[in-house]
Parts: structure tokens; C-alpha cells; sequence
């Protein structure tokens, strides 16, 4: 399988006068269609990574290419149409805009690159919801629903562009145990109809036992890579 | 650009509260300066209509040895002609006389006019205390002052010596009021054919004009002085003969500026300041928008947009207040002869001009937030929670 993702010698120190180095000369790539995990200490720079990926942080050096193209050195607006249209986040904190409508934040992506929603992408958005199991209140606005259901709206809203790459941040974090294992079998369900490749940090080994490869990342280092 | 309209449109609707605090702040500023802005036009039409309303705003007289107009037929068409702003043009030959009473004598001047034409400028009908209008020739109306210290009144025959040494006796059909006590004083207003009878002299001595627009007298001046084909005319404009009336007027018209700049600028501050704020109440969404993909410039523009809607809401609520503050005023507050206690005039155009500063004003002031969030980093969001 060909790779989607690719760093090579990724840094990254932090501050200016009193320089931190959090990623040390980080070499890994990520094969399209795979489902991996990131795991490792508090602190060990796994968010760092994973914000580096998706391009909302620069590498201090090095070069990180995402199908095959250059990303550290693009402008913002070429970052933000790539991010748009290539990636969908979900993050710990569920980061809804709670002014709106479940259904308009799983829109908001497709929004963003053309304000027209055509029919078939409603419908789209419409079958995301019921795949993540919220068709009954997709018309509550973010702050009318629980933990849960806002994690699963910010799953549906990383779907709806079709992206080719999904990056998790403890995305079940917050969540019960129960829940957690409902989310995973979503994500991985959608690994499998939709063919996208999942990056997802995670503190809770049994989840991480399930993906296809788990990096392990210490001190800024990787320190272990398995692949089933 | 409309997903940032709706964005922004969503934002202001869920801050009612603080979007209808902003609104009212603005409608305040809009409805003091209309308010204000009305007041002072209208006190000054009311000043400059007491001054000048009832007498010659632009005035040609002879500088030739005899004073006269000898053509003034021609040079009343002329007149006419000259500008569609003149109206109210009116012939006069005047001269001076004086009048003995009891033991005391008083200069006056003796006013001879086509008493229809004069009377659009000087109102002496509307003016008119006692008696009636001449009809005939022979007869005359005196001011107040002057039938009272001469002891005249209607149906008296008065008697007058001109400079040359000849008395002419007129017949009193009516006294007038003008409340211009030089005019009242000294003025005996009678018919051009009576005054030619009484001065023989060929033309008038001035003819008098009013404006539609009473500001542009000194434009409209220069055109009748370009148009009128006799030699030797002069004339005049009561611009240039009230320079000091003129530059109160002027005082009174840039402090009402000023008022309405530092109205202006605390709005300007006020929703630029309550923006900044509502940048960093939302900076969450802004950060999650920017990790999504949303340009620079769209996220910018949904702060653009709630400055215009914040602008545009306010203007409208601001006009309401102000056009509802002047209608009390002009409909309530009035003296026991039903004239409004203060002078307002109404001007839309002024009001219009008032609301749209405002829309400008709460746009430039979103400029600052829109920059706040144009540089806002999504990562800083993402990380912070
Ligand atoms: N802006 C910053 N300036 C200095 N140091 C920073 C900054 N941001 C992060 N760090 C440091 O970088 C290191 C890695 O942080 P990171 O958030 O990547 O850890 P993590 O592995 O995601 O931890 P956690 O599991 O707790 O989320 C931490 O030691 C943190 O203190
Ligand atoms: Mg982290």
C-alpha cells in the first residue's frame, strides 16, 4: 500500500529564549487505508505529532508530505484548503459551534468550500447522523446534547467531506467505557466502507490493541512501532 | 462570504442580549445626532428667516448721478430671467421726505412699489393691525411707531415735505406691523404711480428680489449682475451686507460638528471594543472554523458583517428614536399660539446622512476585530480548550 502520510526528520521546539524540544528528528509514514494508533505518556508529544500532521502546527525542520505533496512549506490559505477538503479532526473536546444545529456543524466542512448544500450531500449528512446513531436530535443545537452525542456529531462532521484522513485526539476521552467501545466500532466501520486512513491517540490499551498498528511515542521519540 | 454572513447572522442571534445592547447604543448616538443636528438647522432657519425672510435678499440699485433705474421694466424681466431660484421681484422708487407733527418733526422715507409684488417680500397684509391695503392713488400705510409718535391713525391725511421744499399730503388707509422697528419707524409705503407723482424722476430707484434658497443670494447675485444690461447697476446681497449674522451662523454650524464627531467616535468605540470582546468569547469557534479549512479572510468577514448588521440595526432604531424625539417636540412642546417652543426643521436627507455615518462607523469599527481574527491561530484554540 502506498503512503499517505510521510515525515522526515520532524522537530519541533517550542519557545523562543527558553527552547523546549518536544519531536526529535520524528521519521514514520502512515499507508493509505490503514487505522493506527499513537500511544505514550502525558506529555510525550503525541498531540505535538498529531497537530504537526494535520497541519495546524509547523515543524521547527524537517518535511512532511501528505499524498505526496510538500505541506510544511505551503502558505495558509493552500493549508487551509487542503485541511478542508483532505482531513477531518475530531478532538478531545468536541469543539462544536454551539450556536448551531447538529446537522449544520456536520454541514459546516462542505460549507466552508461551497456554501451550496445539493441534495445529495444533505443526504450525505443525513446518513452520517444515523450512522453514528443521532438521527433523533440532529436538529438540537450543540449544547442540547451530552458528551457523547456531541463526540459523535464531531465524528459525522469529520466525514462529511469524504476525507482521506482522519486524525483523533483522545477522541473518547471524556467518555464511559461503554461509549468508547460504541465510538471505536464507528470509527472502524468507517474505516472499512470508506477506505480512510485513521491516525487516533489514545490512552486506553484495549482500544489500541484493536488498530492495525500502534506507534508508541516517548520522550518525543518513537519508541515502538507494531503493525499486526 | 454568505457562510460567513450566516455565521455571523447565528452569532448575533444568540447574544441577544449583548447584540440589542450594542443596537441601542448605536440608535442612541444616531437619535442625539439627529436630534441635534435638527435643532441647529432649525434654529438657524428660524434666525435667518426673522432676519432676512421678510426683506430684499438681493437688491439692484444705480450707481449713475440720479440714482435711477431708467429701464426698470427691462431690468425686472431681466432679473427674472437670470436665475430660476429668484422669485418675489419687486420695483421700487424711493425717496425721502419728512413729516411734521404736534411740535416735532421725523424723517421718513417714502416707499413707492407695484404694492402687490412688494407686499410677497415685506407681508404688509399679513402685517396689518388696522385699517386696509391702499387702493388709490394718493393714499399710504405707516408703521406702528410712526402713526403712534405722530398721532396718526386711519383716515387721517398725513403731510409731507420732500427735499425739494414741496408738501404732499397722503391719505392713511392702514397701519402695519413689520416688528422691524426701523421699518415701523420710518416708512411710509405707498403705490409706484403716487411716488412718481411725488418725485418726478423717469425708472425706480431699486428693484428687490428674494431667493429660493436664501444661501446661494451671493451666487444668485453674481448671476443677475451678469444678466442685467443697464449700466451702472449695483448689486447687492445680504450675504455680504451681514458678514457677522454669517459667521454666528457658521460658530453654531461647526460646534453641532463637533457634537456629532464625538457622538460618532464613542459609537466607534463602543462596538469596536464590544467586537474585540465577542473575538475572544468566540475564539473557540473561530479556531475550530480555521481548523475546518475556513479562509482567513471569510472568518475576518463574519465580524465584518456583524459590525454592518449591528450598524445597520442601530441606524434604523436610532432614526426611529430621533424622528420620534423631534415629532414630541414639534407636536408637544408648543407655545400658547401653537408654534413649536423650539424651532426643529426635518430634514430626511440630513437624517438619512446620519443613519448611514452610523453603518460606516459600525463597519470601520468590526475592522479591528476582523484583524484580531484573521491572525487568530486555530492551534492555540485546540490546545488551551
Ligand atoms: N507552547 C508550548 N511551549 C512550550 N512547551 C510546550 C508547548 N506546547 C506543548 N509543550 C510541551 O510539549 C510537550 C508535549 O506536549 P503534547 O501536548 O504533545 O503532549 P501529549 O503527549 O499530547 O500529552 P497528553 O497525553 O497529556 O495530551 C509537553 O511537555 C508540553 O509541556
Ligand atoms: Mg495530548
Amino acid at each position: 500500500m502506498a503512503n499517505i502520510i510521510e515525515l522526515k526528520n520532524i522537530n519541533k521546539i517550542y519557545g523562543e529564549k527558553i527552547k523546549t524540544q518536544v519531536l526529535y528528528d520524528i521519521n514514520i509514514s502512515f499507508e493509505a487505508n490503514s487505522f493506527n494508533s499513537i500511544i505514550g505518556e502525558s506529555g510525550s508529544g503525541k498531540s505535538t505529532l498529531l497537530n504537526i500532521i494535520g497541519t495546524l502546527d509547523k515543524p521547527t525542520s524537517g518535511e512532511l508530505y501528505i499524498e505526496d505533496k510538500r505541506t510544511d512549506t505551503m502558505n495558509k490559505l493552500e493549508l487551509s484548503i487542503l485541511r478542508n477538503k483532505t482531513i477531518g479532526f475530531i478532538f478531545q473536546f468536541h469543539y462544536l459551534l454551539p450556536e448551531f444545529t447538529a446537522k449544520e456543524n456536520v454541514l459546516m466542512p462542505h460549507k466552508i468550500h461551497s456554501y451550496h448544500v445539493p441534495k445529495e450531500v444533505d443526504e450525505w449528512a443525513d446518513e452520517l447522523l444515523n450512522f453514528v446513531g443521532l438521527s433523533k436530535v440532529k436538529n438540537n443545537k450543540a449544547t442540547n446534547m451530552s458528551g457523547g452525542q456531541q463526540q459523535r456529531t464531531a465524528i459525522a462532521r469529520a466525514l462529511i467531506n469524504k476525507p482521506k484522513i482522519i486524525l483523533a485526539d483522545e477522541p473518547t476521552g471524556n467518555l464511559d467505557s461503554e461509549t468508547t467501545e460504541n465510538v471505536y466500532s464507528i470509527l472502524r466501520n468507517i474505516n472499512k466502507k470508506f477506505n480512510t486512513t485513521f491516525i487516533i491517540i489514545t490512552h486506553d490499551q484495549r482500544i489500541a490493541e484493536k488498530t492495525d498498528r500502534i506507534v508508541q511515542v516517548k520522550d518525543g521519540r518513537i519508541n515502538l512501532d507494531l503493525r499486526k | 462570504m454568505r457562510l460567513a454572513f450566516e455565521i455571523a447572522l447565528r452569532f448575533l442571534k444568540s447574544g441577544k442580549g449583548q447584540t440589542l445592547l450594542i443596537a441601542l447604543g448605536i440608535s442612541v448616538g444616531v437619535a442625539v445626532q439627529i436630534f441635534i443636528g435638527s435643532l441647529i438647522q432649525g434654529l438657524q432657519i428660524s434666525l435667518v428667516d426673522t432676519t432676512i425672510g421678510s426683506s430684499s435678499q438681493i437688491t439692484i440699485t444705480s450707481e449713475s448721478d440720479d440714482k435711477t433705474i431708467k429701464d426698470w421694466k427691462r431690468t425686472v424681466y431681466e432679473a427674472q430671467i437670470s436665475s430660476p431660484e429668484i422669485i418675489n421681484v419687486s420695483p421700487s422708487l424711493d425717496g425721502p421726505a419728512s413729516i411734521d407733527y404736534e411740535n416735532d418733526t421725523a424723517s421718513v422715507i417714502i416707499r413707492g412699489f407695484i404694492l402687490e409684488d412688494a407686499d410677497k417680500i415685506y407681508k404688509f397684509k399679513n402685517n396689518l393691525y388696522q385699517g386696509q391695503f391702499p387702493k388709490n392713488r394718493g393714499e399710504a400705510i405707516i408703521g406702528k411707531e410712526l402713526a403712534v409718535k405722530s398721532g396718526t391713525e386711519v383716515g387721517d391725511n398725513i403731510a409731507l415735505l420732500t427735499t425739494r421744499g414741496n408738501v404732499i399730503t397722503l391719505k392713511i388707509t392702514g397701519l402695519f406691523d413689520l416688528k422691524v422697528s426701523s421699518i415701523n419707524d420710518s416708512w411710509v409705503v405707498t403705490d409706484l404711480k403716487t411716488a412718481e407723482d411725488i418725485f418726478p424722476t423717469e425708472g425706480v430707484t431699486s428693484v428687490e428680489m428674494q431667493v429660493k434658497d436664501v444661501f446661494l443670494a451671493d451666487e444668485i447675485s453674481r448671476q443677475v449682475a451678469y444678466t442685467v444690461s443697464e449700466n451702472n447697476l449695483k448689486v447687492d446681497n445680504w450675504k455680504d451686507l451681514n458678514q457677522s449674522l454669517l459667521s454666528g451662523l457658521n460658530g453654531q454650524s461647526i460646534s453641532s460638528y463637533m457634537i456629532q464627531i464625538f457622538v460618532l467616535v464613542s459609537v466607534l468605540l463602543g462596538i469596536s471594543s464590544v467586537l474585540a470582546i465577542s473575538v475572544v468569547q468566540r475564539s473557540k469557534q473561530i479556531g475550530i472554523l480555521k481548523a475546518m479549512g475556513i479562509q482567513d479572510k471569510d472568518a475576518s468577514l463574519i465580524f465584518v458583517f456583524q459590525g454592518l448588521m449591528l450598524g445597520i440595526l442601530g441606524a434604523i432604531l436610532g432614526i426611529c428614536l430621533g424622528i420620534g424625539l423631534l415629532l414630541m417636540f414639534t407636536k408637544f412642546a408648543l407655545n400658547p399660539d401653537g408654534s413649536p417652543v423650539v424651532p426643529i426643521y426635518i430634514n430626511y436627507g440630513f437624517i438619512a446622512l446620519s443613519g448611514m455615518f452610523a453603518v460606516v462607523t459600525a463597519s470601520t469599527a468590526s475592522l479591528i476585530p476582523a484583524r484580531i481574527t484573521s491572525k487568530l491561530n486555530p492551534i492555540e484554540v485546540i490546545k488551551n480548550g
